[in-house]
């Protein structure tokens, strides 16, 4: 009976020793060397260009079973016909940012990713079969893909740092650590298949600076140390993140602190600007919100950074919801559970501008001060609603848009008054 | 979402509107900032081309009598006050309007004043009533050159018999309300506005 198996055995080996060969060099190919050398094939565009026509279908037929749901045994039009278009007019005029992820409850799934509160009723076998196959793609094929791209990523980050770190201070240390990094970030970049648009990159913050963004989720400082070189500040963490922070302070000083030490503003405001007054390292990522928000309260800007009385180089992230939540309920999910979220959602589509640095005017405080870069980068990132066609031609689909919801709407009258008069 | 942005709204006038619309101070900030960012003449007031900048609404097929319910009579520019007041009709109705308004009887989100929103989508004159050219024209925009006109005055003169009671050609708010009895009013003229 044994006998039997050995062939299968090896032939299973075999065969899952060449599938995992080849998975590797593709991915090697097509993903790792590119993020080393920081080229890009377009992959990542093309699928978010696919994945734009696919949300336009499924938002048409959401649209058109809306309207089907009516029931057959009322007249052909009614004049609460109305009120379907007239609560998407006003949904739209209150749509901000944050809203548009919850628009009526109909639509929530039209992104085709239910997440909590699943009250997915069947609305059309198509659209369900769509998103079968989303979830087959997302879980089956993206997620092992990028969960492997994370784990590169971040290994790599911590073996070449600590190997870096070996090198005496000087410019080839610098130069190694900022290559590294930057390779680093970008692989994980592609782990979350980010597609990033970098605005006005000759505002991007120098040495001797504080970059100043707004936070709307933990990979913004992922987003933003791809495209540049930071010292990044923060707490220092156990575990994992422990781990990741003592290697990376080892190729280039980097700003943690103990937490005691955090509870002391003066410290912590002493160590800030002795990093800045020093020009050969590289500028200090903060986000003056602290930790994450979600979006429901007004921010202030904490204003010990404002203090340290340098150049401040604002940024403004804006993310756009359609491809995948990026808001971190921290009360909610745990870091993990965010991170798979993430790593299962289509893409994370946002857009980066660098504003013009700004200083401290005379007999402005630091509150003032603060208050003046947020509105900067409040303004920035507010006109991205209408700025965020980029290349993407929407103005020309949208067009045929309005015509194909003009035709669904007449094929409903016209379909029904058609069984009235057979009848 | 600026701070420049709130600090243009005084504490009194949220609590008028609150009073007046019955939403909640949150929601009433969270909608000042969208006001602001659509507001791209700086001037403390919408005027029809915002609205129309705003994409989604340029599609839809109703999108120019929606503006036009945001705006009073011959006017031209809207302020924050009046945008509240209109949006305010499609607030939830919630079991427990413990706010009931001071000045008038019923609530802004109340079903009859939703109905009436609806009312005026059709009635263009603005003369209470809605005859069978606006009724016409309204079916036009929303079927675009799909359906003839025959087919569309048809369709439009069934709609008139079926709810015309008092035998006058046109429909009235009262005959309105009465075709729409069954209909869950309250729940298709809502959105959510997020706290």
């Amino acid at each position: 009976m044994e006998s039997y198996l050995f062939p299968f055995d090896s032939l299973i080996c075999m065969l899952l020793g060449i599938s995992f060969t080849v998975w590797f060099t593709l991915l090697l190919v097509f993903i790792i060397v590119p993020a080393i050398f920081g080229v890009s094939f377009g992959i990542r565009r093309l699928y978010m260009k696919s994945l734009i026509k696919l949300f336009e279908v499924s938002e048409l037929m959401l649209s058109v079973s809306v309207i089907l749901q009516r029931g057959s045994a009322e007249p052909e039009f009614d004049m609460s016909d109305i009120f379907y278009f007239c609560r998407r007019g006003v949904e739209s005029i209150v749509d901000d940012e944050v809203t548009k992820r919850f628009t009526a409850e109909e639509l929530e799934s039209w992104n085709l990713l239910t997440r909590s509160n699943y009250n997915f009723h069947h609305i059309s076998t198509r659209l369900t079969a769509l998103w079968g196959m989303g979830v087959l793609i997302r879980y089956g094929f993206l997620l092992p893909l990028r969960v492997t791209l994370a784990f590169t990523g971040v290994g790599l980050l911590v073996v070449l740092t600590s190997i870096v770190g070996l090198f005496p201070n000087g410019r080839m240390k610098n130069y190694l650590s900022d290559k590294v990094h930057l390779m680093c970030y970008r692989i994980c970049i592609r782990a979350l298949t980010a597609i990033i648009t970098y605005h006005d990159s000759e505002n991007k913050p120098k040495n001797g600076g504080i970059c100043v963004a707004n936070h709307t989720s933990p990979i913004d400082v992922i987003i933003l140390a791809s495209d540049g070189c930071y010292a990044m500040v923060g707490q220092v963490h156990g575990g994992l993140m422990g781990v990741i922070q003592r290697a990376m302070v080892k190729a280039c000083p980097h700003i943690w602190f103990e937490r005691s030490e955090v509870k002391d503003r003066h410290l912590v405001a002493k160590r800030l600007s002795d990093h800045v007054a020093d020009e050969s390292k590289l500028p200090i990522l903060i986000f003056p919100e602290g930790t994450c928000i979600n979006n429901t309260s007004v921010m202030m800007f904490k204003k010990g950074s404002f203090e340290i009385g340098c150049t401040v180089y604002p940024v403004a992230i804006k993310y756009d919801p359609r491809f995948g939540d990026a808001f971190w309920n921290s009360s909610k999910f745990g870091m993990v559970n965010y991170l798979l979220h993430m790593m299962s959602s289509w893409a994370i589509v946002c857009s980066v501008w660098y504003l013009p640095p700004m200083s401290r005017m005379e007999g402005e405080d630091a509150v003032q001060f603060a208050n003046r870069v947020k509105a900067a980068i409040a303004r920035k990132g507010g006109l991205a609603d209408l700025l965020w066609d980029g290349g993407l031609k929407r103005g020309k689909v949208k067009e045929v848009f309005k015509e194909e919801q003009q035709k669904l709407y007449s094929k409903v009258l016209v379909g029904s008054s058609e069984d009235r008069s057979r009848s | 979402m600026g701070s420049r942005a709130s600090s243009l709204l005084r504490e009194e006038d949220i609590e008028e509107i609150k009073k007046e619309t019955g939403f909640s101070h949150s929601q009433i900030t969270r909608l000042y900032s969208r006001f602001h960012s659509l507001d791209k003449g700086e001037n403390g007031a919408l005027s029809r081309e915002d609205f129309q900048r705003i994409p989604e609404l340029a599609i839809n097929p109703l999108g120019d009598r929606i503006i036009n319910a945001f705006f009073p009579e011959g006017e031209d520019q809207v302020n924050f006050r009046g945008f509240m007041r209109t949006l305010a009709h499609f607030r939830p109705v919630e079991d427990n309007e413990k706010n009931k308004d001071l000045t008038s009887g019923e609530p802004l989100n109340s079903r009859t004043n939703k109905l009436h929103f609806a009312f005026q989508l059709y009635d263009l004159d603005r003369d209470d009533k809605i005859s069978r050219d606006e009724l016409l024209q309204v079916l036009r925009m929303m079927v675009g050159v799909n359906i003839s006109d025959e087919q569309l005055g048809s369709i439009a003169d069934r709609t008139i018999q079926e709810a015309d009671t008092n035998g006058d050609m046109c429909i009235s708010f009262s005959e309105f309300t009465k075709v729409l009895e069954k209909v869950d009013v309250e729940q298709k003229m809502s959105i959510r506005f997020l706290h």
